[in-house]
């Protein structure tokens, strides 16, 4: 039976015909968009390298069904930077040295801008830690990711201020 | 993933009869149920998706002063109230030790009360489970079990109820409502779970097509939020399940426990009430010796089911600290690592 | 890697474009922005889906499959099984050089471990080709599978790891353990560990008549081009392979192993192009994993505390159908100076996927149980375990008697323990509680790996434009090697790294050799070195041969080569652009190869070793059990680093590796069935955000003129030695509880108070 969705990837509407109703978000987004920016570690919700934000909170896509997401408002890896301006959290992940094989990443940053908007943690490295501790790296770049999360969080709350002065 | 019909009811009553037929199973955010059929575990016909519902994603205060919330709201959303986690500290807590902030999202009340076990020889299609498979033998009972349960196992089932948010919940006398296909009704949490006994494959008290709607948590839950608190122990820091865990809330009155409230995790198919412990701690004095009492008691009828005796002892120790923990007071803010022995420990730790 | 377009970093953060500096990624903008292409990302025009069933027993033979089911789910367009499949052009069983391992590609109906591949389903969807491959529903015929370290005979093998001799020996260990003042015996067991790079083993392969394109990760573009060369009977330049990104590798995508071969197969039965992807738990099995250990180390002492004798032997496991030793025993060769020394090995064979190279393979093993042992042995004499190690320090390598060509591991004990603070230590365990009562240990181990060489080539070009390029098929796992040997090859042409057109990552470049052993960056530094210094030779040939150029008569060894300049060596003021010297020469570009490789009469010569060491924190909940490293530092010598913030990285990882190995990861394998009951990332534990504390590294200085040209000594895998152990002896000294079975588990530490 074909299904029709819509959903809104990375600002821009989508509609499609889902013919199989087994797609998840990830691997509508890898194998139908061809936005492999987000990437399949583990498609067990174990890893956290699928996240992406779905309206406007991080999850994990592989545990997605993207028919049960009719309607909803997709921010990818691909949908971050503006053009060549990075976001914050991807300039400083590149400026912390947040990653290294890469693979993780999307999903790193991912997370790290839902976790800012969740805004729970702040800036105390414990609470950062344990908010990104659903983004495994078998590189074992967490260090940097901490370092690079805490500059991005400091940028936003003086941006913020600044806004609010 | 084996192939379905998707089906999207626009009120409870379609929902109910839809997911009545055999074969059908509800799918709320997915979080389990996809993993299951993922791995095989779960095969269901037809998907009932109960998402799209208006009117279980709410979180409201009732006239009786209980609180009522939604099935559908998230983990998230209700770890993240901050009025619920004043008024229910010990709940939020257990909430945000669970799985990881992308998981807390999506998951929901409901689907987190009827989380599947993980035992390994459960996920393991290959293996013999009588849980996924009436009858045909438990491989876990003399598999790998060190993480199985202590209490309230039978030869035919030795796993354990992963949830954290249910400790403290049944712990609080939490009510499930149930929307059937003879209407509505309601039952206490503690009785949502069963025991395996020779029929572990009848995990619940529901009935085909029964849909959780809400998790009611009573007025007298709150008079706990001062001395309410959820300790989870741990293979790592943090996005892993509970060795052992217990939820503990105290009423202090004039310096003596007035009433006690103690559930264990990851002991059991079910969350563990501890009710011979609160027993004892009821009217005395909050100190190291009752505190010792009641973990004997609650550990009174526990046994090994296979490599994993030392959790009956690190069950004890659990419920010491946690009590103790409540015993000083509840945080002012959940700590940055919620439910972890690393968290603040102030004072609760025996030199 | 034309379509590559590697961009720099942000402005400011550049630090400069020599070797030694530490500049950010120069992929690092494709990473963060979900645009560096790992091989799953690829979709050919008409690309199929193929997804491997794999056996659920470990031992017998695969008796049905039903492979109509599986056809009848829509979409499903073949079933590819050992009787219908295309064949190859070699028998796969056959090891036509060491580096050759068996692999499982469906040659028969036999089972030698669980999740070994038995059929492929090739779908128009994944999602059909998933269910395709469960509704094959195997039957098999079982027979009870060999698992554990005591599964049957043990065996002496004729090696251990890649070549190492079973057995070494210096001095009369039975004589001198006799005679020794004080002893102890004890034995480690490390569990089977499982790579899990976060990208799955992945190929994307699509045949165009006789030619071959794959997408795969590889850390051995050539050994992995000839494997599919010999496997599919086709000429190395019909084939294409690209692997500028790997999502990890940590040696487990080294070999070609079977799953890839079956994407290749898969593409050539069905004419079209196929990706296929493991699933995660598929990853416990066809693609290598650490072996498990059991490990005695008997150890003796004179009066004083100095090492009389150090025998260490280790029990492992091979499959059953292949060889490949972890050499555990042999990290007793290097660290202490011990006048007798006897290592050895033996091993069962068990129904498992052959064990291979995982991060350190035998070092890391190795280590945790010497540097617990070496522990053990100072509480025994009662003397602080640094000073133990000082006190028995190997100014000359233990079991050869060479000397070292460099060895700056006084200064890494030094260094290391100052930043941390070592000197406040207690003899005793069990004295130390922080604030909220948490127990509160101390512990460090010697970390050590082999300086090593492979064999590489590179392409070296100047242009007309004053630009240049180097070209090797090197690979980036995420060590960083589009940055610190593009930095490397910069220096060598005497050219702005920007001015530097780096080319790496696909089989069509010049043999980088094997991105393992710690050694990619020597060895593939060391040949664009020589590269660098062909081309310019020729360069300056040009110029030197010219009257017309301001450095006629200057000879090839007088000038320098610097910001795309040739300069007279003797008369600064006295040079020319590489841009004019080609022009008036009338040539569009110079080029010239070079080659590295290890150098035979320097390492007959010297024993040849990083070093560090490993100061860990950790506290533990003195009735709980629970276990969390709070502070680690480590104190690193090895040769000259390339890119600091780069290495920094490496040595995080590998230290973060070495608390895993402590208090985390183990592969749980059901000693009836032979699975592995943990294959996935939710309960086989690898450290999450939340473990890992604030880290602390420092490169010692050390320059060591006989490695290589470059001096460098590589940073991939020494970061775990001596972690693993550190953090362990720290659980001792926090609890005084000493575990001997790693990982340490919570019920272990449940004995005291």
């Amino acid at each position: 039976m074909n299904h029709s969705i819509s959903l809104t990837v990375n600002g821009a509407r989508r509609d499609f015909v889902l013919d199989d109703p087994r797609v998840t978000l990830l691997d509508l987004l890898r194998e139908r968009l061809h936005l492999t920016g987000t990437k399949k570690g583990c498609d067990r919700g174990q890893c956290g390298a699928c996240t992406i934000l779905v309206d406007g909170k991080r999850i994990n896509s592989c545990l997605a069904l993207a028919i049960s997401h009719d309607g909803a408002d997709i921010l990818t890896i691909e949908g971050v930077a503006r053009g060549d301006q990075l976001h914050p959290v991807q300039a400083a992940f590149i400026a912390h040295d947040g990653f290294q094989c890469g693979f993780c990443t999307p999903g790193q940053i991912m997370s790290a801008i839902g976790m800012m908007q969740e805004a729970q943690a702040g800036n105390d490295p414990e609470r950062v830690r344990e908010c990104m501790s659903g983004n495994l790296c078998r590189c074992g770049a967490y260090a940097g990711i901490v370092d690079a999360v805490l500059e991005a969080q400091a940028g936003m709350d003086e941006s913020n201020q600044r806004r609010s002065a | 993933m084996k192939r379905f019909d998707y089906v999207r009811p626009a009120t409870v009553a379609e929902a109910v009869a839809a997911a009545a037929q055999p074969g059908a199973t509800y799918l709320a955010a997915g979080t389990n149920l996809l993993d299951l059929m993922k791995g095989g575990v779960s095969r269901p016909d037809r998907l009932v998706d109960v998402t799209h519902l208006d009117g279980l994603d709410g979180i409201e205060t009732l006239a009786d002063g209980s609180l009522r919330i939604g099935a559908l709201v998230s983990n998230a959303d209700l770890a993240h109230d901050a009025s619920f986690a004043k008024s229910y500290p010990a709940v939020a807590e257990a909430l945000l030790s669970g799985a990881s902030a992308q998981l807390r999202n999506a998951a929901t009340v409901g689907g987190n009360l009827l989380q599947r076990t993980r035992c390994a020889y459960f996920y393991d299609t290959a293996s013999r489970c009588n849980k996924r498979e009436a009858g045909t033998g438990c491989d876990a009972r003399d598999g790998e079990n060190r993480s199985h349960a202590v209490l309230g196992w039978s030869e035919s089932c030795i796993a354990t109820h992963p949830s954290d948010f249910c400790v403290p919940l049944v712990a609080l006398d939490a009510i499930v409502e149930i929307e059937g296909r003879s209407g509505r009704r309601e039952i206490a949490l503690e009785e949502l779970h069963r025991l395996p006994g020779s029929t572990p494959e009848r995990e619940s008290a529901l009935e085909p097509g029964d849909l959780i709607v809400a998790v009611r948590l009573p007025a007298a839950a709150r008079e706990f939020a001062a001395h309410a608190r959820y300790l989870k122990v741990r293979e790592r820091t943090s996005y892993a399940f509970a060795v052992v865990s217990a939820a503990a809330a105290l009423r202090i009155e004039n310096g003596r426990i007035a009433e006690a409230r103690l559930a264990l995790g990851g002991v059991a198919a079910k969350p563990w009430r501890a009710r011979a412990a609160e027993d004892v701690l009821r009217g005395v004095a909050p100190t190291a010796d009752a505190f010792q009492e009641a973990a004997w008691r609650a550990l009174t009828d526990a046994k090994p089911s296979g490599d994993n005796a030392f959790k009956i002892e690190l069950a004890r120790r659990i419920v010491v600290r946690a009590l103790t923990l409540a015993a000083v007071g509840t945080p002012a803010r959940i700590p940055a690592l919620p439910a972890s022995p690393f968290a603040s420990t102030s004072g609760a730790i025996h030199a | 890697m034309p379509e590559l377009n590697l961009s720099s970093a942000p402005a400011h953060l550049r630090h400069g474009s020599n070797i030694g500096q530490p500049l950010t990624r120069r992929d690092g903008v494709l990473k963060v922005k979900g645009q560096a292409t790992y091989a799953a990302d690829n979709h050919p025009p008409g690309m199929l889906f193929a997804v491997m069933a794999v056996s659920t027993i470990a031992r017998g033979r695969v008796t049905s499959l039903d492979v109509a089911a599986a056809k009848r789910h829509p979409g499903v367009v073949d079933v590819m099984t050992p009787d219908h499949k295309p064949e190859l052009a070699i028998d796969p069983e056959i090891k036509t050089n060491p580096f050759v391992f068996r692999m499982e590609v469906l040659q028969s109906n036999e089972v030698r471990y669980a999740n070994q591949p038995i059929a492929v389903v090739i779908a128009e969807t994944l999602e059909a080709a998933t269910e395709g491959a469960a509704l094959l529903a195997p039957r098999y015929e079982t027979l009870p599978p060999l698992v554990g370290l005591d599964a049957g005979e043990s065996f002496v093998p004729p090696v251990v790891g890649v070549g190492n001799p079973t057995e070494n020996h210096r001095g009369d260990v039975e004589a001198a353990l006799a005679s020794a003042e004080k002893q102890i015996d004890a034995t480690y067991e490390t569990p089977p560990q499982y790579h899990n790079a976060m990208e799955p083993h992945a190929i994307v392969a699509a045949w165009e008549g006789d030619r071959l394109q794959v997408d795969m990760p590889t850390q051995g573009l050539m050994l992995s081009l000839a494997r599919i060369a010999e496997l599919f009977g086709i000429a190395h330049d019909k084939i294409h392979i690209r692997s500028p990104f790997l999502g990890g590798g940590f040696g487990s995508k080294g070999l070609m192993s079977g799953p890839p071969t079956l994407g290749i197969m898969a593409a050539k039965l069905v004419g079209k192009p196929v990706k296929l992807v493991l699933r995660r738990e598929q990853m416990y099995g066809p693609v290598g994993h650490r072996a498990p250990t059991r490990q005695r180390l008997r150890i003796g002492t004179d009066g004083e505390g100095r090492l009389a004798a150090l025998d260490h032997h280790a029990r492992t496991v091979s499959s059953t159908f292949d060889d490949f030793y972890e050499p555990a025993a042999d990290a007793s060769h290097t660290l202490y100076a011990a006048p007798a020394i006897r290592t050895s090995h033996d091993a069962v064979r068990v129904n498992t996927g052959t064990p291979l190279f995982m991060r350190a393979p035998g070092e890391a093993t190795g280590s945790i149980a010497l540097e617990s042992a070496i522990d053990e042995m100072a509480w025994a004499c009662g003397i602080d375990p640094l000073a133990f190690r000082l006190k028995n320090y190997a100014e000359v390598e233990p079991i050869t008697g060479k000397p070292f060509s460099s060895k700056a591991l006084r200064a890494c004990y030094e260094q290391g323990a100052a930043r941390f603070g070592w000197a406040k230590r207690p003899l005793q365990p069990r004295q130390m509680r922080d604030d909220s009562g948490l127990l509160v240990g101390w512990g460090m181990g010697t970390a050590t790996f082999p300086a090593l060489m492979f064999q590489a080539e590179a392409r070296a070009v100047l242009r007309r434009d004053g630009t240049g390029a180097m070209e090797i098929g090197a690979h980036d796992m995420g060590q960083g090697a589009w940055t610190a040997l593009a930095q490397i090859a910069a220096d060598e042409l005497g050219l702005d790294i920007d001015n530097v057109e780096f080319k790496a990552g696909t089989s069509d470049l010049p043999d980088a050799g094997i991105a393992g052993g710690s050694a990619h960056t020597a060895t593939a530094g060391a040949a664009i070195h020589s590269a660098g210094a062909a081309v310019i030779a020729k360069l300056a040939d040009l110029a030197t041969g010219d009257e017309r150029s301001p450095l006629f008569g200057a000879g090839n060894a007088g000038v320098i080569a610097r910001d795309g300049r040739l300069i007279r060596r003797d008369d600064e003021s006295r040079s020319e652009s590489y841009a004019e010297i080609l022009a008036r020469a009338g040539v569009a570009e110079v080029e010239a190869r070079g080659t590295g490789a290890p150098n035979p009469a320097a390492m007959e010569e010297y024993a040849m070793h990083a070093h560090g060491a490993v100061f860990a924190e950790v506290k533990v909940d003195p009735e709980l059990g629970q276990v969390r490293v709070t502070r680690m530092v480590g104190a690193f010598a090895a040769g000259r680093i390339v890119n600091p913030r780069m290495v920094q990285s490496q040595l995080f990882g590998g230290m973060i590796w070495g608390m895993s190995f402590a208090l985390h990861e183990e592969a749980i394998t059901d000693r009836r069935s032979g699975r592995i009951m943990n294959a996935n990332l939710g309960e086989y534990h690898i450290p999450v955000n939340a473990d890992v504390p604030p880290l602390d590294v420092i490169t010692v200085e050390e320059h060591d003129p006989h490695v290589n040209a470059l001096g460098i000594k590589g940073v991939g895998e020494i970061g775990i030695t001596g972690s693993a152990g550190a953090v362990a002896n720290a659980v001792w000294h926090a609890t005084g509880v000493r575990v001997r079975r790693f990982p340490i588990r919570i019920e272990e530490l449940l004995t005291q108070r």
